[in-house]
């Protein structure tokens, strides 16, 4: 089970008030991409064992969608942040960094 | 005009807890920016309570406002009062970017009352319960069993669950079967 602070408005909820939304900062590739963009974009995603970024929403409460640093195997959560950036935040990097050392994740690190 | 009921219509049940339908309740939806003065003068005018913060309820009177999201407000007024509210609160935010509906006729609202309220809830809701963890003043939104609902503490022994219209028979069989005598846990005893 998971434990998942929502960033937005600061409830620590169990899994189930939560509800799962895939990997997290995805670049779009619409309209002008190329076909192997944007199967790339629709298709290939990551399924890493140990750090990976999520998207989840806070469906049963404020109803927001905020990122998740976790790993899949000790299913420890790093920690949650808004939706509204385009890269980890450094502090939740530094977390990672200090229990997984050489971790890489897509193109982060 | 038709006669307005509450979804069940003032049913009860007497268990571990008290359980009732807690009736008619006028509820506008206000969605805006929570920061701006002209929200907080919009709250005041409407319900006289000052604007909640974050995961917080307030009330004055049989009025009150509660926090939903931090672009969201649930502003509860007596159901006869409701258009008059939402007038007040047009009023204050003209010119403003923000939307008021009256919701009062898709929500329902249930009242436990008696001392083993606490674990009623707890038995349905992913939600910490203990005594210092949920108390008076704050509302906390959440699961309830399968469906949405809104919990939060009038005074110590009453919660207050907000829930869809469409759902409220389902949350009064939840709560009465929580409420079973004999179902007795008392953790928080």
């Amino acid at each position: 089970m998971l434990i998942l602070e929502c960033p937005y408005c600061g409830v620590k909820g169990e899994e189930t008030e939560f509800a799962g939304g895939g990997e997290a900062h995805l670049k779009r590739f619409g309209p002008g991409s190329s076909d192997d963009e944007f199967h790339g974009y629709l298709f290939s995603k990551v399924n890493p064992k140990g750090v990976h970024f999520e998207r989840w929403r806070h469906a049963h409460g404020c109803g927001k969608w905020f990122h998740a640093a976790r790993d899949t195997i000790t299913l420890e959560v790093y920690g949650t942040y808004p939706a509204q950036t385009t890269e980890p935040p450094k502090d939740i990097k530094d977390k990672i960094s200090a229990k997984r050392p050489g971790w890489s994740w897509r193109e982060f690190a | 005009m038709s006669d307005a009921v509450s979804a069940l219509k003032g049913a009860s049940f007497d268990g571990t807890v008290t359980v009732r339908d807690a009736g008619l309740q006028g509820m506008i939806t206000l969605r805006g920016d929570q920061g701006s003065a002209k929200m907080t003068k919009a709250v005041k005018d409407a319900t006289g309570a000052a604007k909640p913060g974050q995961r917080e309820i307030t009330s004055s009177g049989d009025s009150g406002a509660a926090w939903m999201s931090p672009d969201e407000l649930l502003v509860m007024v007596p159901y006869d009062s409701a258009t008059e509210a939402l007038t007040k609160i047009d009023t204050a935010l003209k010119g403003e970017h923000y939307l008021a509906v009256n919701v009062s006729d898709a929500r329902a609202m249930f009242e436990i009352s008696g001392a083993g309220v606490r674990e009623v809830i707890a038995k349905l809701c992913p939600v910490d319960m203990s005594p210092g963890a949920f108390e008076p003043g704050s509302i906390r939104r959440t699961r309830m069993a399968q469906v949405a609902a809104a919990i939060w503490m009038t005074e110590a022994g009453t919660i207050r669950i907000v829930c869809f219209r469409s759902v409220a028979e389902y949350v009064y069989g939840l709560l009465c079967d929580a409420a079973e005598p004999g179902g007795e846990v008392g953790y928080f005893a």
